[in-house]
């Protein structure tokens, strides 16, 4: 294992996790040594609006995979309506791959409280939630000691550091269902029941949370917040790229020497992030990889120079995703890996949508028959059909995402498929084997 | 069975969480609370779950049996779930859960005879930097394979409680759901345990180590009003516009202990 280069270390910005390596961060005296809640009260000194257009300056986009423009999803609550206004968090990290909420939660909880009180105030919300996922337990301990301490030192309440502005920040813990991540099924499920998504429009911007104006962000989203709040749109933007500005958590795991959470510029390439992870493992070469999770298209050593920011990972045929790069080596099975995750998705659809609660279950059937010896070249078939009737076809992006593995491994590894299907590989299971289907 | 006292007082304490006529929402944290007292959602627990909310049974029903983090049979002290996601399942996972079910003698959802050990294959737990992953009632032990996995199955079964990787000290399946319940930890020292692991910090370390900081971030630099975003859009004069966002860049640092900063072009 060699040093970084210059180059990759130069790809470094520690912003949102830079609070990490002072061990006590998550105390609130320790937090506010780290400038922490001086954001807080430069923008309760600001019109709500004014942090409104700050944020859309900045150009941050939604962190939780979309990639939506976080200003213009303020923007877009209605005001003087009369209605209460909400904020929900989404802490429901749970898709393959991505790991950075959890560690950001449970190093530096305070931070996600401050962005929550300042984007409450500026879209005049006086409730907020965290619904974090409930195997998060630490991260809900930590949290929930950290409203508990803000709440005591006048961050939260009825009246915020003696202004007029008051608010109350629930943490709710789900209980183990990978769709509440998908913001209309986290709502549902907020409200106490099956976490099943909504037909939009409405969208939450006007009709969330019990029907009323609604922003739905993710943790590193707004955790975002207080940094552009501090430094400015113009400092923000001199991270990432024109269209996809700032620092990202890259998460990344797999066959290299050193996996863990790499915050750097939006637009790092894989070539980078891998020279920062210490290279490949002995033995192991690059074979494919997820930029952002199972759910976004993999792609491959060719693409080991494409920029990792929204605009070059959606020109290569996939998506930036949550940046849980996921790295595979020549050592693992491709055609397996896309069994698992088909797996997964199996079952994890919540059964609303025919053609998800369906299609996934029969892909991985016909998966797991491919890898018992027993598929036919009219199976490929078959499983790119199944992906062409599911895609789009579903209220939410489950679906869509399951089709990801599925088109993108028979893109690039057909013949890995082949293999099986004409004898070449033995088979991995016997046809009798009983499909490994997990919790959670 | 009844439920204690204690019971109802934190259901009420939960419900009061949540807006006026929207108590509803209290329903996935009340079903943590009965599965505190029994250890699994039972049929008693449903209906404690629909008298307290006004719901009908069958309401509660078809949410609690929507996760899995809701045990329809009594589970055990210690839930033992081993990620066998893709990740987690090609570096070791795979091999873990078998591991462990054979020694056990149960399969996926499924407790030993005594009552001490539920088995279970999770989902991503979102620890892929840590793969392969194993948790105790939730808690994370790392980077574990198959014989260290028997290792701390033994030691339950001895009575011991393996200290986690990273997260607080365990505690017993019935005592955690009181947390997922909403209630805050109240052992001394719990929210304290656990420090960050390596691959956590690893990105970090490595600015640290070669001094790296992201330049020109100046926690002064004022937040621009209407009147400045209606300068900076007029036309010619506008050396004074936009002023604000111009600001000479300072090399203040972000946040965090850092060491001196240095401009991260290198």
């Amino acid at each position: 294992m060699t040093a970084p280069s210059k180059e990759a270390l130069a790809t470094l910005t520690p912003v949102l996790t830079k609070r990490w390596l002072s061990p006590d961060a998550w105390k609130l005296d320790v937090f506010e040594r780290l400038d922490g809640y001086a954001a807080l009260r430069k923008a309760l000194a600001a019109h709500p609006d004014d942090l409104i257009a700050l944020i859309k300056e900045s150009g941050l986009r939604g962190r939780g995979g979309a990639g939506f423009p976080t200003g213009m999803k303020w923007a877009f609550i209605p005001q003087n309506d009369g209605k209460p206004h909400y904020l929900v968090v989404n802490a429901d990290e749970g898709e393959p791959g991505t790991c950075k909420d959890l560690p950001l939660m449970m190093a530096d909880p305070h931070s996600l409280i401050e962005g929550i009180i300042i984007c409450c105030y500026a879209i005049r919300a006086n409730r907020a939630f965290i619904y974090v996922r409930g195997e998060a337990i630490h991260a809900a301990r930590r949290l929930r000691q950290a409203v508990i301490d803000a709440r005591a030192a006048g961050y939260l309440g009825p009246s915020i550091l003696g202004s007029d502005f008051g608010l109350e920040i629930v943490v709710h813990s789900g209980a183990g269902a990978y769709i509440c991540g998908e913001e209309t099924a986290l709502l549902d499920s907020l409200e106490g029941y099956r976490g099943q998504p909504r037909l939009r429009p409405p969208f939450p911007a006007t009709h969330g949370l019990y029907a009323s104006p609604t922003v739905v962000n993710n943790v590193e989203t707004i955790c975002s917040v207080p940094y552009i709040v501090l430094g400015g749109a113009q400092w923000w933007r001199s991270m990432g790229t024109e269209k996809s500005p700032g620092p990202k958590i890259y998460s990344l795991s797999g066959r290299i020497n050193e996996p863990g959470q790499y915050e750097c510029g939006l637009g790092t390439t894989l070539r980078q992030l891998i020279d920062l992870a210490g290279g490949m493992q002995p033995g192991h070469q690059l074979k494919f990889w997820t930029p952002g999770g199972s759910s976004t298209p993999l792609l491959t050593a060719e693409h080991l120079d494409t920029p990792m920011d929204f605009e070059a990972m959606a020109a290569a045929g996939t998506m930036l995703g949550t940046t849980a790069v996921q790295i595979f080596s020549d050592q693992d099975d491709v055609v397996y890996a896309t069994y698992r995750w088909i797996e997964f998705y199996h079952h994890e659809s919540c059964g609303k949508c025919t053609p998800c609660r369906e299609g996934n279950y029969w892909m991985g059937q016909i998966l797991h028959r491919i890898l018992s010896g027993q598929g036919t070249h009219e199976d490929l078939d078959t499983l790119l059909d199944s992906c062409d009737n599911l895609l789009g076809r579903s209220f939410c992006a489950l679906g869509d995402g399951a089709t990801s593995p599925v088109t993108s491994s028979i893109q690039y590894f057909k013949q890995d498929y082949l293999d099986y299907i004409e004898g070449r590989k033995p088979p991995m299971f016997s046809p009798a084997d009983h499909s490994m289907v997990g919790a959670h | 069975m009844g439920f204690s006292d204690e019971t109802y007082q934190r259901a009420k304490e939960i419900i009061a969480r949540y807006p006026e006529g929207k108590e509803r929402s209290a329903l996935l944290p009340l079903l943590h609370l009965v599965q505190a007292e029994e250890g699994y959602v039972s049929p008693a627990g449903v209906t404690f779950c629909a008298e307290q909310l006004g719901l009908t049974r069958a309401q509660v029903g078809a949410v609690a049996t929507f996760y899995t983090m809701y045990k329809r049979r009594p589970a055990g002290d210690w839930l033992v779930s081993v990620c066998t996601n893709t990740m987690c399942g090609v570096l070791g996972g795979d091999a873990t859960f078998e591991a462990l079910s054979e020694y056990l003698g149960v399969g996926h959802d499924e407790t030993t005879t005594d009552g001490l050990i539920t088995l279970e294959h999770a989902e991503c737990l979102a620890a892929c930097d840590y793969a392969p992953v194993v948790t105790i009632n939730y808690e994370f032990f790392d980077r574990l394979q198959a014989d260290q996995a028997l290792s701390l199955v033994h030691r339950l079964e001895e009575g011991e409680r393996p200290v986690p990787s990273r997260g607080a000290r365990l505690c017993t399946l019935k005592e955690m759901s009181v947390q997922l319940a909403g209630f805050a930890d109240d052992r001394e020292g719990a929210v304290a345990d656990g420090p960050a692991g390596g691959p956590t910090l690893r990105g970090n370390r490595l600015a640290e180590q070669y001094g790296i900081a992201v330049p020109g971030f100046d926690p002064e630099t004022p937040i621009p009003t209407q009147a400045d975003r209606e300068a900076a859009k007029a036309p010619p004069p506008a050396e004074t516009a936009g002023a604000a966002s111009n600001k000479p860049a300072s090399d203040a640092k972000p946040a965090g202990d850092a060491p001196k900063p240095q401009e991260n072009k290198l």
